[in-house]
């Protein structure tokens, strides 16, 4: 199996919030803390574009290269998690994450000692699998479920995928080849280190 | 007699000048997620435990529920 990848396909979100809702119902997340939300570009002007955001779980995390404690570790399907038992909450790696994905709760089940929280991938922590504790810490254990992260499944639009990473980019390049446009997806080079990361689509490429 | 009272002053003080050991804590290591949680909301079509089999699960579930164009055409 290749690694869990997350894409978002900005010609289908629909700016619904859905996958948000469901990632908060599922892990229970407390108000202030968002593991995910819809971002929109050019709001208001036709054309405009959303895409829901959260931790990619990046090939090469910046994340775990910051962190002075060393609380993060990658799993076998390269989802990137963290143990809050060692977090200080110092907040390095807000700073040096592309996508704005951790979160420092103040308050609240995760807040006491201002830990911070993230997507898991609905893949939970350290503690054991589908434990109170761990639900407490990071909430639902989805993939030791059987099942994808909530956000995916609830998708209305099926814009955000999620999964084996070679099956998200099956599913994402027939897409493309049916609509005939639609490839730039944002965060995916970002994320997973695309070389054409960051440049300008090719001239004459649809959008 | 003095000389070895003067030895043994000298290595206790400095006892106190050892370096404590500031190796990190590393993360708790996790189990695999194709272990299972063993709950009742576990989704049927798959062993626990047998990592090739959680694998495959997953991927049909992604097909099935993310490809609408397999599923439609």
């Amino acid at each position: 199996m290749a690694r869990m990848k997350f894409i978002c396909d900005a010609e289908r979100c629909i700016e619904c919030n859905g996958c948000v809702t469901a990632c908060k119902n599922e892990h229970e997340v407390p108000w202030g803390v968002n593991r995910r939300r819809v971002v929109t570009l050019n709001d208001g002007v036709p054309g405009e574009k959303s895409i829901s955001v959260a931790c990619m779980h990046c090939s090469d995390a910046p994340c775990m290269a910051v962190c002075p404690v060393n609380c993060f570790y990658k799993t076998d399907e390269g989802v990137v998690l963290h143990d809050k038992d060692v977090c200080i909450g110092c907040g390095y790696c807000s700073y040096a994450c592309p996508f704005g994905a951790p979160q420092f709760p103040s308050q609240g089940t995760f807040g006491v000692r201002g830990k911070m929280d993230k997507c898991t991938f609905c893949a939970g922590g350290p503690e054991e699998n589908g434990s109170k504790a761990e639900f407490e810490k990071y909430g639902r254990n989805r993939l030791a479920e059987g099942k994808l992260p909530a956000c995916a499944e609830m998708c209305s639009t099926k814009a955000l995928l999620a999964g084996d990473g070679d099956v998200v980019a099956d599913i994402l390049r027939n897409r493309v080849v049916q609509r005939g446009k639609g490839a730039e997806v944002w965060g995916w080079g970002t994320a997973y280190g695309s070389k054409k990361a960051g440049q300008a689509p090719e001239t004459g490429a649809k959008s | 007699m003095m000389r070895s009272l003067v030895v043994l002053a000298a290595l206790a003080t400095l006892v106190a000048c050892g370096e404590k050991p500031q190796a990190l804590g590393l993360p708790k290591s996790d189990s695999p997620v194709s272990a299972g949680t063993g709950s009742n909301f576990t989704a049927p079509g798959w062993k626990a435990g047998d990592k090739a089999s959680w694998e495959q699960h997953l991927k049909a579930r992604q097909q099935n529920s993310q490809n609408d164009y397999s599923r439609m055409n």
